[in-house]
């Protein structure tokens, strides 16, 4: 599967002879988990694992939670209170699966950020970019849709207020906004179908996971310096490479045994951190929430969409020259789906011949702003659309879509890139080379 | 340059403005009572549960429900934790008696409570149920809305319905015929809510003090318990998982450290070409 050379797997004992020629599926997983992997990857190529890990971790308690749980506009909230409170565990695989979702986000963002540090969207990786951006989008709308469930107030009201942004777009938007929620007004219809979606995405995730491991291990990882594994012999591959088991294997696990204690520790200790107290209010369409706020994971996109008001100068004359049809609200919605677009473009819009950012000087700077600006975003989308908070989101959305379009494609022309090192193994050396005791006299290897 | 040093300067300002934040909120204030059920190792007091049942019996039921909450939780342990009999007497003597629609043929009547039916709902329209009071609300928002004053202090739902409880300023006006009464911990400042507590409300047989505030506490421990009734059951769980991982992590360490220093020492003993 990979294209760095290494040893196959052969089938020796008449079985493995008999199954290989029938189906080589020992062969498929041999492959995959011997992937010669680069040597230097650091401790930013984790987050591969824990994100594998989140989605099986929402799958296994989803499933368990369908089974108590009751879709239906009288029932939901009940029934979530009857996971809480009489199903064995209930509460814990609930807690678990609430908190599970943060996680994966929180693994999602640092697996996104690392890619645009270290340039793996670019060349040929960009099938894998556009895959994993594929799956972002399919996460973002299984806890949208997940977070509908329990039905309440945030529930309720966030939902109207997400398929509004549907209802934003001109001419069709109301027809729309109704096939979406399948009625005039959020209700059971559409508590009915996304509940069914909720239980469907995730599947589909995992069938775009197994296409990204597949893209990546065509195309070998990206590693901290950017430059490729040789592989112009199996030799000199392998002095570049170790194979994923059992090196990454081991080292991802430990990882992500780290992150779980911080995991548990929340869900055992704070729960409803992360979560709105509203949320436990009984979804009803009598009482708004004085704030409608989603879940920190969309803050920054929410930020985006709210920036946009309509005494903002390029809203103003973007509604001019369409003649009202982009007004302020459908601005927002597109400038929202348009700061993903432009994530997804990344590996176009990039114009430097340098893959790591570890070797451009200038780009680390935007870099960090832009990891800046995610921030503020987040803490700004969470406040209310008063005050000095719309200018903040203005500023901060501008920044976002200038990364994009205008810094790394002009970067790329105007940064002198510093020498990167030829080879892998010469980074690896050169790092554990430079040990504190390298000045001590040279040890004779112990025997082993 | 100079859009990065004015972009950088803009975020470090959006950063130091917390101040803002408070002006712009009308929330009320809320008291950082200290609660037996604080943090990782803290624990609901039995005593001081059975003391905001009582509270809640004599005081908050007249008008509010618990309708998510089963009467035979009362005898679970890590809650009131009350013995059986008295379980049974709660929901006999206190419910009394309740519609059960299976009675009849179908045609329902009226039977007496037993300890599997839930609490009533609430008498009063007007009156949320307190099921989950304590959770649906917070206490602490702060710095600047990030909510990270919650880390150490907690969610403070419970510190929320105790600040409210005893938060009465005795003022009251009239509004589109409803009568407001001042509260400093309700948002906007006027609740319609009477003040439920006068002092001495309750006789505790404990002889537990019966102010305002003391037994304001006890009912919002009692709040807490319904709205968490799983919370000492998640917390030790969620003990025992972080030290198995701890132990599980330190062997992880240990096994990859050991797996990768060949691989390290040869990079150090054969310097780069």
């Amino acid at each position: 599967m990979s294209g760095i050379p290494h040893d196959h797997y052969e089938p020796t004992t008449q079985g493995e002879k008999w199954l290989h020629r029938r189906l080589p599926i020992v062969g498929l997983l041999y492959d995959t988990i011997m992937i010669p992997t680069p040597k230097n990857l650091n401790w930013m190529w984790i987050w591969g694992i824990v994100l594998t890990f989140c989605l099986v971790l929402q799958i296994v308690t989803g499933v368990v939670l369908v089974m108590h749980y009751t879709p239906h506009v009288d029932m939901a909230f009940a029934s979530v209170e009857h996971i809480m409170r009489n199903v064995n565990g209930g509460h814990m695989l609930r807690y678990l699966h609430m908190n599970g979702a943060s996680l994966f986000f929180l693994a999602v963002y640092m697996h996104i950020f690392r890619g645009l540090y270290y340039g793996s969207y670019k060349a040929p990786r960009e099938i894998t970019w556009i895959i994993g951006m594929l799956i972002y989008l399919l996460m973002m709308g299984t806890a949208f849709m997940g977070y509908v469930l329990p039905w309440g107030q945030m529930s309720f009201h966030g939902t109207a207020v997400i398929t509004g942004l549907f209802g934003a777009i001109p001419f069709i938007g109301d027809g729309l906004q109704t096939w979406l929620l399948g009625a005039q007004a959020v209700g059971q219809p559409a508590l009915n179908r996304f509940f069914s979606l909720h239980y469907l995405l995730p599947f589909v995730i995992a069938g775009l996971v197994i296409v990204h491991i597949w893209a990546f291990h065509t195309t070998g990882n990206n590693n901290p310096t950017g430059v490729e594994v040789r592989r112009t012999s199996k030799a000199e591959a392998e002095r570049d490479t170790l194979p994923f088991w059992p090196y990454f294997v081991i080292k991802d696990l430990f990882a992500l045994a780290l992150i779980m204690i911080v995991f548990f520790a929340v869900v055992g200790f704070m729960p409803n951190y992360l979560g709105h107290p509203d949320n436990y209010i009984e979804g009803t369409a009598l009482k708004t929430p004085s704030h409608i706020v989603p879940e920190w994971y969309f803050l920054p996109f929410y930020a985006i969409l709210r920036a946009f008001t309509p005494d903002v100068g390029i809203v103003m004359f973007t509604s001019w020259i369409t003649g009202g049809i982009i007004d302020a609200k459908f601005f927002g919605v597109l400038a929202m789906f348009g700061a993903i677009v432009v994530l997804a473009l990344a590996p176009w819009l990039d114009t430097s011949s340098v893959r790591s950012g570890r070797y451009r000087p200038m780009f680390k700077w935007w870099f960090w702003i832009l990891v800046l600006d995610f921030i503020v975003l987040m803490w700004v989308g969470a406040r209310p659309a008063e005050g000095i908070y719309p200018t903040i989101a203005l500023i901060g959305s501008t920044y976002w879509f200038a990364y994009f379009l205008v810094i790394l494609p002009l970067l790329g022309v105007i940064e002198k890139p510093l020498p990167q090192p030829a080879t892998i193994e010469e980074d690896f050396k050169a790092h554990y080379g430079k040990d504190k005791d390298t000045a001590a006299a040279p040890v004779a290897s112990p025997a082993e | 340059m100079k859009l990065l040093r004015t972009l950088t300067a803009t975020a470090a300002l959006a950063l130091t403005l917390p101040g803002v934040a408070q002006a712009a909120g009308e929330a009320g204030h809320v008291h950082d009572y200290n609660f037996s059920f604080e943090g990782p190792f803290g624990a609901f007091d039995q005593n001081q549960l059975q003391r905001g049942l009582q509270v809640y019996s004599e005081v908050c039921a007249a008008c509010h429900g618990l309708q998510y909450v089963p009467i035979r939780t009362l005898g679970d342990e890590g809650g009131p934790h009350l013995p059986e009999d008295q379980v049974r007497a709660y929901a006999t003597d206190f419910v009394g008696d309740v519609w059960d629609p299976t009675l009849l043929d179908g045609e329902g009547d009226f039977r007496p409570a037993t300890p599997n039916d839930h609490f009533p709902k609430s008498g009063l329209a007007t009156a949320p149920d307190l099921s989950l009071m304590a959770k649906a609300r917070a206490g602490f928002h702060g710095p600047a809305g990030t909510g990270l004053a919650q880390l150490f202090k907690g969610m403070g739902g419970a510190e929320y319905i105790a600040s409210l409880l005893a938060g009465y300023t005795g003022e009251e006006k009239e509004e589109a015929g409803t009568i407001l009464y001042e509260n400093t911990a309700f948002p906007g400042g006027w609740i319609s809510m009477a003040p439920p507590l006068y002092g001495d409300d309750v006789f505790y047989e404990d002889d537990s003090p019966t102010d305002i505030e003391s037994v304001s506490q006890d009912v919002a421990a009692f709040l807490m318990w319904t709205a968490e009734p799983k919370m000492m059951a998640r917390k030790r769980a969620g003990l025992t998982a972080v030290i198995f991982l701890t132990v599980l992590t330190a062997l992880l360490y240990l096994t990859n450290k050991q797996l990768w220093a060949p691989v390290k020492r040869a990079a150090k003993e054969t310097p780069a070409e």
